[in-house]
């Protein structure tokens, strides 16, 4: 079937295409607000203790966090070309967009999951056993404590993001989508490119901060 | 159960014992008016409408306004007028609250699960109780061993949340001698309706007498001497002759409390209370200009009212041994 | 028992099919599996009515308890560490699982496809996800509830509720967070509805108040909740590996958390009560036969009470050690948010002005809500107003306050609307009699039991006190006295209407003669609410003016 269902609240498949891209909009609006809390309360307590942050952030991988960032940005802009690509109707290249995306993503997850092997190795778990000692261990350890936070956010983002790529291949693969209809892949395109987005901020703020000097 | 200072009776109003308490009441008699006229006339409107404008009155009522501007400009900016004038006020009278006149009677309050600990300067202690004169300015120093307390004092119409970890303080001037009601104003666990005291108010020669009969020899700055010496702060501070002059260099405590100290990152902040505790406590977080980093952390073996008496020792240094 | 006046009411054009016994929502099937699997806005509405008429009292029965414990100054039936689970209890339940999704996911659910003149809402899916969300939520926290309790007070601060507290904080704010995304997901739908999916010729400036209500609630659960969720999860990660975030003691800022927390929980209050005013800007009119008085600043207002409702929240630290500064911003801003809320009382009392008055149970309702609601706005301006704060925080004034904004106010005018609606949601009239006499006697028993507690507040009995001194004993029995009546007053409906489902007069389609589109089709609905799509030509509110009444009737 490659006609999209039109949903009987709606007056023609347009109207049903923006009001989903509103909606995805919307939200993202909303998980501004989500990471922006974080984001915050993360940069206040850099303000308090920067010997502290100073002294964690070196902990930190920069080899694997820059790999990731590669690979992240890599994957939004295959995907980018993949909603270039239905446009013009060419399924078989949205399929292969997708398949590299989310493969991309799986190697973002597994190098994010060999690096917090090697954290908790280093002991870089906020608490009792936390690797760190001396007069800064306490700001040391606010860091890794939002650092724990924003990855394990991000990464179940990222995993609830490579399930959409995946259920989207699935109804490519079916024909659901054309040139006249393909709204599910442009709202998974807005949240990819969102979390991708999440990533640019977290980045700087856990590898780059802090390392110089 | 302390016992309560109005002996039990239905209060029909409560004392006005503190000056801000006086000058408080006169602006809560200027909300308590406006409230009332504004509640007048949304009742007395909504009360007359029913009746009079009920379906079935019969009533004559002729043309509608069909233009509301007027009239939503008229009582926006009515409101405005009157909320901006109790605003100033408010904010006027808050602001006064937190400024401490210098020659203030300090009074150290240490608040844990679940009573008050309160320690005069000359080393008089009380539990849930507050002994104050009458007509002297008051500095409250509070700091809480454990969870956020409040200290509240109807009678004074004051309160202030008092948080671990750091020193808030407040000031009042009572004016009226009696007993009245302290209570802790923040939730704090199993027995927060428990943590409540009483302040008296005592005239001159009264409070005299009683800070006479209470005090320790020496009063808190004697005891704060005893644990400079047990912790051996003298090894590298300079206190006197025989003091300081180790091989670490640490700032001279003679004449510090009160003066101004250049920090390490370029700041200048003035050596009070709350400076002198966190220099115990948490050395690493304000380092003197050409001094190195190298005093240790107490904060695991001295308590809050160790600090306080530490704090009352440093300070008479000030005027001199 | 009818109220057909036959009025032509917005011109609109739509086929309405009176009552003849026809298919609607609640006949079309009635398996377990289609009302739990269903999609239909209407059915979502009622799974969530009977879900927070549920927390309601169980919310209801933690206040019973602790207002009979307050009759004597040493506490008459519990030691303190079980009243301070109850208000705790009482506190989380009615905020979380009453206030917050009331009437939006009720009656808002139920009504804003009708209003808008649509089939169903935006995205019907996330819709029910929502109802879920909401019950696996309810669940965990109230296992949190029943495993022990908590004892931190439904504010959570710390480091009381991350290093002191006894029992579940982690369970129970896991169960608030689920809450939480069900909320945002209820927002985003009603947002994204009004804007894409009202009736042709329905513009901005034609839509309800009831609509421009909640949208403005549903930006303020899209874009605050999330901060909530956020500091949730954070303190979670304090308590469940002991940093220090928030904590002092291991190096964190306890003013930290209440800044995050208040920052959500302000604007909070007023998703409670902005659908209320909206509620009540749809009955005055109806009920006084006018259109509503000043309708684009009642809109407006409805908009920035969101908006400067965002700009407010340290006024919750006035004592709490801000700077002075920061008080003196947040204390001018607080007076500002008042400001529109004043401008709508004044408007509805506008509106009953030379209007026709009928006093049905909604009127009467929604009339106790404009004295009440003026009530506790006024007193907000007292804990706006810094130097008497410092006086009246954490006192019973503070709890008189937002008891009659939240109780007088909001859960009056949720009953209001739920009358005002029930015909149209259930098919069948309430006895009006009963109605009536709840209205009043829930009225009068609410001004029994807060009203001296603003009185117990400025004499300076702290709240969350399980014991008190004895000179305040005689206010609190006036006030557990009064508590018992608001008791009586709240089992009234549950019982009448209950029995109107089975027993009560059957609806026309719209008995009240209102305009709205959702009076334009049948009672009960149908499960596609219209059976053509309606066209709307006037504005809301288009009730015949005096002129034309007398018109007609000479």
């Amino acid at each position: 079937m490659s006609e999209a269902q039109l949903h009987f609240q709606y007056e023609d498949l347009e109207h049903q295409s923006d009001t989903a891209l509103d909606g995805m909009w919307l939200f993202l609006a909303q998980e501004v607000l989500f990471f922006g809390a974080l984001f915050f309360a993360w940069m206040l307590n850099r303000h308090f203790h920067p010997l502290g942050y100073h002294r964690a952030a070196q902990q930190t991988d920069l080899l694997i966090g820059s790999i990731n960032t590669v690979l992240l940005i890599t994957s939004s802009a295959v995907y980018a070309a993949g909603v270039g690509f239905i446009r013009l109707d060419d399924r078989r290249r949205l399929v292969q967009c997708c398949v590299i995306t989310a493969l991309l993503g799986l190697a973002f997850l597994g190098f994010k999951g060999l690096e917090w092997h090697e954290d908790l190795a280093k002991h870089m778990n906020p608490g009792r056993y936390f690797g760190l000692s001396g007069a800064d261990a306490g700001g040391a350890q606010l860091f890794w404590v939002f650092y724990w936070v924003a990855t394990v956010l991000h990464g179940v983002h990222m995993a609830v993001g490579i399930g959409l790529v995946a259920w989207l291949l699935h109804r490519v693969c079916k024909g659901a989508y054309s040139a006249a209809w393909h709204t599910p892949v442009e709202v998974v395109g807005l949240y990819w490119s969102f979390v991708d987005v999440v990533w640019l901020v977290l980045y700087p703020l856990i590898y780059l901060v802090g390392r110089a000097g | 159960m302390n016992p309560s200072p109005s002996g039990g009776r239905l209060q029909y109003g409560i004392d006005a014992a503190s000056r801000h308490a006086v000058e408080a009441d006169w602006l809560f008699l200027a909300l308590l008016l406006v409230s009332l006229a504004v509640l007048a006339l949304v009742f007395g409107l909504m009360l007359r409408y029913v009746v009079h404008y009920r379906a079935d009155s019969g009533v004559e009522r002729g043309k509608i306004a069909e233009r509301t501007f007027g009239y939503e400009i008229s009582w926006t900016i009515a409101m405005l007028v009157v909320f901006f004038g109790l605003f100033v006020w408010g904010a006027d009278l808050y602001a006064r609250i937190w400024q401490p006149p210098e020659s203030a009677l300090k009074i150290y309050v240490v608040a844990k699960q679940w009573m008050w600990k309160a320690e005069h300067e000359g080393g008089q202690r009380e539990i849930n109780a507050l002994h104050v004169p009458v007509n002297r300015p008051v500095e409250l120093v509070m700091t809480s061993e454990d969870v956020i307390h409040s200290m509240g004092i109807p009678a004074f119409r004051f309160k202030r949340d008092v948080l671990p970890g750091r020193y808030e303080s407040i000031a009042f001037l009572a004016n009226e001698i009696g007993a009245y009601h302290l209570f802790c104003d923040q939730f704090c666990g199993t027995d927060h309706s428990r943590m409540i005291g009483v302040v008296t108010v005592m005239s001159g020669p009264d409070f005299q007498s009683w800070l006479a009969e209470n005090g320790t020899s020496g009063g808190l700055a004697g005891e704060g001497r005893a644990l400079f010496t047990r912790f051996g702060c003298g090894g590298c501070h300079n206190v006197g002759p025989g003091t300081g002059g180790g091989t670490v260099r640490a700032p001279s405590l003679v004449g510090l409390y009160g003066s101004p100290v250049p920090l390490a990152d370029g700041r200048v902040v003035i050596a009070d209370d709350r400076y002198i505790r966190d220099c115990i406590l948490d050395p690493g977080a304000q380092i003197v200009a050409s001094y190195e980093p190298l005093m240790p952390n107490f904060s695991s073996q001295l308590s809050e009212e160790d600090v306080v008496k530490l704090i009352a020792y440093i300070k008479s240094l000030a005027s001199g041994l | 028992m009818s109220h057909a006046l036959g009025f032509a009411t917005s011109g609109i054009k739509a086929a309405g099919i009176r009552n003849a016994e026809p298919d609607n929502y609640l006949t079309h099937e009635t398996s377990l599996a289609s009302w739990l699997l269903t999609t239909d806005h209407k059915r979502i509405a009622i799974l969530y009515a009977i879900s927070i008429t549920f927390f309601f009292f169980m919310g209801g029965a933690a206040a019973a308890l602790m207002r009979i414990n307050l009759l004597t100054p040493d506490g008459a039936i519990v030691a303190p560490e079980t009243y301070n689970r109850l208000f705790t209890w009482h506190g989380v339940v009615m905020v979380w699982f009453f206030l917050v999704p009331s009437i939006p996911v009720t009656l808002g659910n139920f009504i804003v496809p009708l209003m808008l003149g649509a089939r169903d809402l935006a995205f019907p899916k996330i819709n029910l996800m929502s109802w879920y969300l909401f019950m696996i939520g309810g669940t965990l926290t109230t296992a949190a509830l029943f495993w022990g309790g908590l004892d931190t007070g439904w504010t959570f601060y710390t480091p009381l509720s991350s290093t002191y507290a006894k029992g579940h904080v982690v369970l129970a704010a896991f169960g608030i967070i689920m809450a939480g995304f069900s909320s945002i997901a209820t927002g985003l739908n009603f947002i994204i509805s009004i804007h894409r999916l009202r009736a042709p010729g329905m513009t901005f400036y034609r839509m309800p108040i009831f609509l421009w209500s909640i949208y403005s609630a549903s930006v303020i659960y899209v874009l605050a909740t999330p901060v909530l969720a956020m500091l949730l999860i954070l303190l979670s990660f304090e308590t469940f590996f002991r940093v220090g975030i928030f904590d002092p003691a291991l190096g964190g800022d306890p003013l930290l958390f209440q800044h995050l927390f208040w920052f959500y929980s302000h604007p909070a209050v007023y998703i409670m009560i902005l659908p209320g005013m909206g509620v009540v800007s749809e009955i005055i009119p109806a009920f006084s036969r006018k259109q509503l008085f000043g309708y684009k600043f009642v809109a407006w207002c409805s908009v920035s009470i969101a908006v400067i409702g965002f700009f407010v929240w340290t006024h919750h630290m006035f004592v709490a050690g801000v700077s002075v500064f920061s008080a003196i911003v947040f204390s001018l801003t607080s007076f500002a948010v008042a400001v529109p809320s004043a401008i709508k009382v004044f408007n509805w009392i506008g509106t009953m002005h030379k209007g026709y008055i009928h006093f049905d149970a909604p009127m009467i309702y929604a009339l106790g809500f404009i004295a009440l609601f003026t009530i506790g706005g006024l007193t907000g301006l007292w804990l706006a107003t810094l130097a008497a704060d410092v006086h009246l925080h954490d006192t019973y004034f503070v709890i008189a306050h937002f008891h009659f904004i939240m109780v007088g106010g909001m859960v009056s005018a949720y009953f209001a609307g739920l009358h005002y609606w029930w015909p149209k949601i259930t098919g069948r009239m309430y006895p009006e009699m009963w109605g009536r006499l709840a209205a009043l006697i829930i009225f009068f028993g609410f001004m029994l039991t807060f009203a001296p507690q603003f009185m117990l507040g400025y004499y300076g009995m702290p709240r969350r006190y399980a014991t008190y001194p004895p000179e305040f004993q005689v206010l609190n029995v006036l006030s557990s006295a009064g508590a018992g009546v608001l008791a009586v007053g709240y089992l009234l409906p549950l019982g009448y209407l209950v029995w109107s489902l089975f027993r009560g007069a059957r609806a026309p389609d719209n008995p009240w003669g209102a305009t709205g589109l959702e009076w334009q089709t049948r009672s009960p609905p149908p499960v596609e609410n219209f059976a053509t799509t309606p066209v709307v030509t006037k504005g809301p509110y288009a009730y015949p003016t005096p002129a034309a009444v007398a018109a007609r009737t000479t």
